[in-house]
């Protein structure tokens, strides 16, 4: 897949950043705010998209790409499921039991397990969309060449 | 409001009528996008900001996906008239349709009316959900606090699609 012109390419590599920083603010603020791991998450992957539109296959090595997306989304997954399995293991003896402190409702550390569960859902959520757009792609080039 | 959503739905219903007639599929999918979009304007008139970010981004990124998979294909779809088979299927499918419709109305007759009241499952999510929680969005409290095992399963539902992709495309590739 070859890359637009030079005029795209500057103005997605400026963007493409600002992009990625307002996914990070959309999960982090997740149980403040509208939003939370699956829409950032999406952002998110969204940002790496428009880059590999603009600047071509050649700009980033696909599969090696693919291959630590993969890795990064099955690793959140099971973060995601030990946190939820602490419950059981911490006096609540409840899956999904939301034992840490609550904190002042509010304020960005607060909550308990809620921020943790939307960060590692958000990274799932990227890398899973990432690696299926990626392994198209890669699908695309080995059947063309 | 139940106006201007009226307006927006018969838009959709616009949209999608001539998402099926189109000879092109590229404009197919490019019509199919409105009836996201215009989704996603319901949602902000109803008062869900959670669900219309998530429509948007998701929207978008399903509408890149499908035109880079339309612009490889044929683009022209294969047209076939309607023989006495289709037709019965055809209006099979329309009494089934007229059926399910009836016993949903019968079904939503005895319920409050739309956006007022609630139920007595919700009543005891919304009230007092932010001292249980501690989370001042109330979606995300319910989503991943009384949730929880939704949550947990839409995500391995998304892992199951990625290994599915993999399985499907990347066969030659990871020897």
């Amino acid at each position: 897949m070859k890359g637009m012109t030079i005029i795209v390419k500057k103005t997605t590599q400026l963007i493409a950043g600002i992009i990625f920083l307002y996914g990070i603010y959309i999960i982090i603020h997740g149980h403040l705010t509208p939003g939370g791991g699956f829409a950032g998450g999406v952002i998110l992957a969204g940002s790496f998209i428009l880059l590999i539109l603009s600047n071509g296959s050649d700009f980033l090595n696909l599969v090696r790409e693919e291959s630590g997306s993969t890795l990064y989304e099955n690793l959140a997954i099971l973060v995601f499921l030990f946190l939820a399995l602490t419950g059981l293991l911490a006096g609540a003896n409840a899956f999904f039991a939301n034992w840490l402190p609550h904190g002042t409702p509010g304020t960005l550390v607060s909550a308990g397990f809620l921020p943790l569960y939307n960060i590692f859902v958000g990274i799932e959520v990227a890398a899973s969309i990432l690696t299926i757009f990626l392994a198209l792609i890669i699908f695309k080039e080995e059947v063309l060449r | 409001m139940e106006l201007a959503i009226s307006i927006i739905v018969g838009f959709m219903i616009l949209g999608a009528i001539y998402a099926i007639h189109a000879k092109d599929i590229l404009s197919a999918v490019i019509t199919g996008g409105i009836v996201g979009y215009s989704l996603v304007i319901c949602f902000l008139l109803l008062k869900a900001p959670d669900l219309a970010i998530v429509q948007i981004v998701v929207e978008t990124i399903t509408l890149i996906l499908m035109v880079a998979v339309v612009l490889d294909s044929s683009r022209t779809e294969a047209y076939s008239k309607l023989d006495t088979q289709g037709w019965v299927t055809a209006g099979t499918a329309v009494l089934i349709l007229l059926t399910l419709f009836w016993f949903m109305k019968t079904a939503a007759a005895p319920l409050d009316h739309f956006g007022q009241g609630s139920l007595r499952m919700a009543d005891a999510y919304v009230n007092g959900a932010v001292e249980k929680t501690g989370s001042t969005n109330l979606v995300t409290g319910v989503v991943f606090d009384f949730r929880g095992y939704d949550t947990l399963g839409e995500a391995t539902v998304l892992v199951t699609a990625v290994l599915g992709v993999l399985t499907i495309l990347r066969i030659r590739g990871k020897k």
